[in-house]
């Protein structure tokens, strides 16, 4: 069975196999040319190997976009101190939903990325953290990873090249937090997923103390590509600063949400309307969130840009996880913020003074204006609240509540000024 | 490790200063008098950096820094005070007061409340904050500690002190965000001998001890500088007294003793030290009678039967005494022909604190046996036999006589009991005279490791009581004996002199967090 929506303007890298039942099993993946990286890898030396994904320009697809490459090079190569690999599997974003599918159609290309990571930063022990609600994503997972160790491709003494490598999966137990790198390892040394202060990076303290590299599903899953056909390849898509494909997920007001995977040089608007196809019929759009609730509203008229890093940054938002939530004429965009930021005063893993209320004193106005009580005075307070979570705290989380109320009445005021004025929405046609 | 010794440059507030690679900006502020606001910061805790409070403006970083972790860089121009620290700071405090009770009118942190203290700095009259307050409640976290949910900022003090001072990880956070609050996990047991050191931590009124509940307000306080009698560890504590009463004790800190900490049975040991009735006048004997005397006959009487010669002296002292009360008493006994003292110790479990070792709750559970060694007296088991069938002068200082035999002290020539309470076998004493308790007089005490601590006078004693070393010395002269001593510096002065140990140390030396002992001489380190 195809993967519903598959597009012809699309780049199917990673999710070539995605709807093929085919390619979950090992025998499967090895017939599509899985683990052919891996030998190669294996061959080469482990800095090698880094040196080629730096070349790649390979960047983080969790959110945060930093190189990948670079990384992985922060991590000590004296051996004094066990290193280890955590997957970032936590997916949690509202409105991302691409790394559940890469680990349902296609969970050796990311195990093979891990492994291949792994062998790049000398680390003897993975661990894939993944979101426990994904049931049925675990079950793929752990059966993945039990082949893969009976190939010969995990534990010891990995396709006799002298390599050896344990992988663990390991599930959360229900926080967004918990997908913050730090929380995770938080979460994995079997804490609170609690963020902690940077300095000191995972790669200097990490998991249980040790160094750490912490990498985003789909980012490892890129990595045997890159490692089997080299940077150059890679990089004849995308831009400069944003080389490869990516995979947007899509969601909201759309007539074919699902995911896409388009080169990074790919036009915004044209993903909405025609990948996505546009608003259901009769409807108009106002707001695309490009990268996850955590990252700025765009007006319709601001996504005519490329969805590269910094096109979206240029166009007034950010990639984020790639994530995108399409927003139309049917519903009330401030109850749509109010509903986002309850998630976040929700999921505040509460450490930080200004995370912890500021949250839940947004949230609160928001859903005082909702019922009709709105006062003139709450959108300076909202922006002035706004403020004072933004670059305050550990993590970003914070300023993530903020964004979609500071950018939503940066972007809609009349439609705020409105709510407060008539005690109710008006702009829901 | 070289590193670690590099002196980099800063500049705080216009001044500039070295500090040693790795200060934070927090601790190299204090050094220039700038005192950064900090809730969750504790200087005897792991710095996690949660409530944002200490935020200050660092020339070239593009947000505000959290003070309490930042390490301090090369020429690094840090600024506590600008609008946008101030902003920052005002920014933390209006959060944080968001769910605030605001009940400080019924809140034993009132006065010493950082919350407050802040709140008037950063000062807003009237909150932005409209919305409905979360209503928490309150709970018991032990027996003696009562937590008000409502008033906890979730600083995590309380936590990392049971974590990582205590090592006894009971208490968590529950829950997160603003639903969070401090709780014991469920069926965790929090019995801890040191648990009321998270009252101190408590940088609000969040965590309170039912034994202080609602007795006092913190400023109707008087602090006092003192050393814990109840064990021979020896903790700094501040007393705070109201009304010629001891409401509480608080740790003192002091690096060498007990840092930020001191154990539970201490606070209650203060507290009930000196309870009960007390003598508060000088009894001479008058046939079958104790009567009444003022001190000019208690001493005439004492003197005239010292002139008498009744014969060589033994004592029973208690290891509770000053070390000037014991010297005093020593030199006295010395008039007379000194036959030999003892002073028992009554024992208890030991108890660690694991993240601070060089505190115990010790076996011996007296503030001064140590002291009483090195000035002669000796440790026994059985102190009442070396009274048993002594003919000659018997003194007794402030041990309490419980468990003393049936007629004790009826063999003595002479029999006086110097002491705060009056127990059936002190009302065979042939003079009884009143003494203060540690609290009620200054003086030192000499700590398990011989370590010599001062303490301050906090109370008046009741009545005609006052410090034996005092009447003591009042009496020496008299007897033609030596001087009068006017202050217990004076009494520590000659004692230094004479024993050995104490050798260079005076009440200067010690200041008020000790010296001597171990390592001797050379230890002394200046309060
Ligand atoms: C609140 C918060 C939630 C996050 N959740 C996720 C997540 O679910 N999955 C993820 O890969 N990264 C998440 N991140 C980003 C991670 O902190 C981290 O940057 C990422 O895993 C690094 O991998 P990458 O470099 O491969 O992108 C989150 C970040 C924040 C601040
Ligand atoms: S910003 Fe929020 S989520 Fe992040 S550590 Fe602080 S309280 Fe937790
Ligand atoms: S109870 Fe006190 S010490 Fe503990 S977290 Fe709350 S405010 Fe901090
Ligand atoms: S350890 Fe000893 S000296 Fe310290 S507080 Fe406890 S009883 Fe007092
Ligand atoms: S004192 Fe620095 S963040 Fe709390």
């Amino acid at each position: 069975m195809a993967y519903p929506h598959a597009h012809p303007r699309e780049v199917r890298l990673l999710s070539k196999y995605f709807g093929d039942e085919d390619a979950i099993g090992i025998e499967g993946w090895a017939e599509r040319g899985g683990y052919v990286a891996l030998e190669k890898a294996l061959e080469m030396g482990p800095d090698e190997v880094t040196e080629v994904v730096k070349e790649s320009g390979l960047r983080g697809r969790g959110g945060a976009g930093f190189p990948a490459g670079l990384k992985w090079s922060f991590m000590p190569k004296d051996g004094k101190r066990p290193n280890y690999l955590a997957c970032n599997a936590d997916e949690s974003e509202p409105g991302t939903f691409k790394d559940r599918e890469i680990m349902r159609w296609t969970p050796h290309q990311m195990i093979e990325g891990i492994i291949i990571c792994s062998y790049a930063i000398r680390a003897q022990h993975a661990y894939i953290y993944i979101r426990g609600e994904m049931v049925d994503v675990v079950r793929v997972v752990n059966d993945a990873v039990v082949e893969a160790y009976r190939k010969g491709y995990l534990g010891e003494n990995i396709l006799g090249s002298g390599y050896d490598l344990e992988l663990t999966v390991h599930l959360g137990a229900g926080a967004y937090i918990a997908g913050e790198e730090t929380g995770l390892l938080s979460s994995l040394e079997g804490r609170r997923a609690e963020p902690k202060v940077k300095p000191p990076f995972p790669a200097q303290r990490g998991a249980f103390g040790m160094p750490t590299t912490v990498n985003n599903v789909e980012t490892l899953a890129a990595v045997p590509h890159i490692v089997e056909n080299g940077a150059d390849w890679y990089r004849q898509w995308g831009t400069e600063k944003s080389p490869g494909t990516k995979l947007f997920s899509c969601c909201g007001h759309l007539q074919r949400p699902g995911n896409y995977e388009v080169s990074l040089d790919f036009n915004l608007k044209e993903l909405v309307y025609d990948l996505c196809g546009g608003p259901p019929e009769g409807r108009q759009l106002r707001a695309v969130i490009p990268g996850g609730s955590s990252v700025p509203l765009m007006t319709v008229d601001e996504i005519d840009c490329d969805v590269s890093y910094e096109g979206i940054e240029a166009a007034g938002s950010l990639q984020g996880s790639g994530g995108l939530i399409a927003i139309d004429d049917s519903a009330c965009l401030l109850r749509s913020i109010r509903k986002m930021v309850d998630f976040y005063a929700h999921e505040s893993c509460g450490q930080c003074t200004n995370c912890r209320e500021g949250t839940v004193w947004l949230a609160n106005i928001l859903r005082r204006i909702e019922r009709g009580d709105g006062r003139e005075e709450d959108l300076p307070l909202l922006l002035d609240v706004g403020a004072n979570m933004a670059g305050r705290t550990i993590c970003p989380l914070s300023d993530s509540a903020a964004v979609p109320v500071v950018s939503g009445i940066q972007k809609f005021e009349e439609e705020f000024v409105a709510h407060i004025k008539d005690g109710t929405c008006t702009a829901v046609r | 490790m070289n590193d670690e010794k590099k002196l980099l440059n800063v500049t705080i507030d216009g001044v500039e200063l070295e500090v040693p690679a790795g200060t934070t900006i927090l601790a190299a502020a204090e050094r220039v008098g700038a005192v950064i606001p900090r809730y969750c910061y504790h200087p005897g805790l792991s710095a996690p950096a949660v409530c944002r409070m200490c935020l200050v403006e660092v020339e070239g970083a593009p947000k505000p820094l959290a003070s309490c972790v930042q390490p301090v860089q090369d020429d690094m121009v840090v600024h506590t005070n600008t609008a946008q620290a101030r902003k920052a700071r005002r920014a933390a405090v209006e959060f944080l007061l968001m769910n605030h009770p605001l009940d400080c009118p019924i809140c034993d942190a009132a006065g010493q409340c950082e919350l407050q203290d802040y709140a008037f700095e950063t000062g807003q009259l009237k909150t932005r904050y409209v919305e409905p307050k979360l209503v928490m409640g309150r709970d018991k976290v032990t027996p003696e500690i009562v937590y008000f949910a409502d008033r906890c900022i979730l600083c995590t003090r309380c936590v990392r002190f049971m974590d990582e001072i205590a090592k006894d990880p009971v208490l968590v956070v529950i829950n997160r965000g603003q639903r969070g609050y401090i709780d014991t996990m469920t069926g965790e047991l929090f019995e801890n001998p040191f648990s009321i050191n998270i009252v101190d931590v408590c940088p609000v009124g969040a965590l309170v001890n039912e034994d202080f509940l609602f007795k006092a307000r913190a400023w109707d306080l008087d602090q006092t500088a003192s050393i814990c009698p109840g064990c021979s560890q020896g903790c700094n504590v501040s007393l705070g007294t109201k009304e010629e009463r001891i409401v509480r004790a608080k740790p003192r800190f002091n690096p060498e003793v007990n840092s930020y900490w001191m154990c539970d049975h201490g606070r209650k040991t203060v507290i009930n030290w000196g309870a009960g009735a007390r003598i508060e006048v000088p009894m001479a004997r008058d046939g079958d009678e104790l009567k009444p005397v003022d001190w000019p006959q208690a001493l005439d009487a004492l003197s005239e039967a010292i002139g008498n010669e009744p014969g060589r002296a033994r004592a029973i002292v208690s290891a509770g005494a000053s070390n000037e009360s014991l010297f005093t008493l020593r030199r006295l006994m010395e008039e007379l022909g000194s036959d030999g003292g003892v002073f028992r110790v009554p024992t208890g479990p030991e108890a660690e604190l694991p993240g601070f070792p060089k505190l115990k709750l010790r076996r011996d559970r007296v503030p001064n046996a140590k002291g009483a060694e090195l000035l002669g007296f000796q440790r026994s088991d059985a102190v009442f036999d070396s009274a048993q069938g002594h003919r000659g002068a018997l003194f007794v200082l402030e041990d309490t006589l419980e468990g003393a035999p049936d007629g004790f002290g009826t063999n003595a020539e002479l029999f006086v009991y110097i002491g705060t309470r009056l127990n059936p076998a002190a009302r065979s004493a042939d003079i009884v005279l009143p003494s203060t308790t540690f609290a009620e007089m200054a003086g030192t005490f000499t700590n398990f490791e011989g370590r010599v601590q001062r303490f301050e006078q906090a109370l008046r004693g009741p009545g005609l009581a006052r410090p034996w070393w005092l009447t003591g010395s009042a009496l020496l002269e008299r007897l033609g004996a030596g001087g009068r001593y006017r202050t217990a510096a004076e009494v520590f002065a000659a004692l230094a002199s004479e024993v050995s140990e104490y050798e260079g140390l005076n009440y200067e030396v010690l200041g008020l967090k000790g010296a001597g002992a171990p390592g001797s001489s050379a230890a002394a380190t200046a309060g």
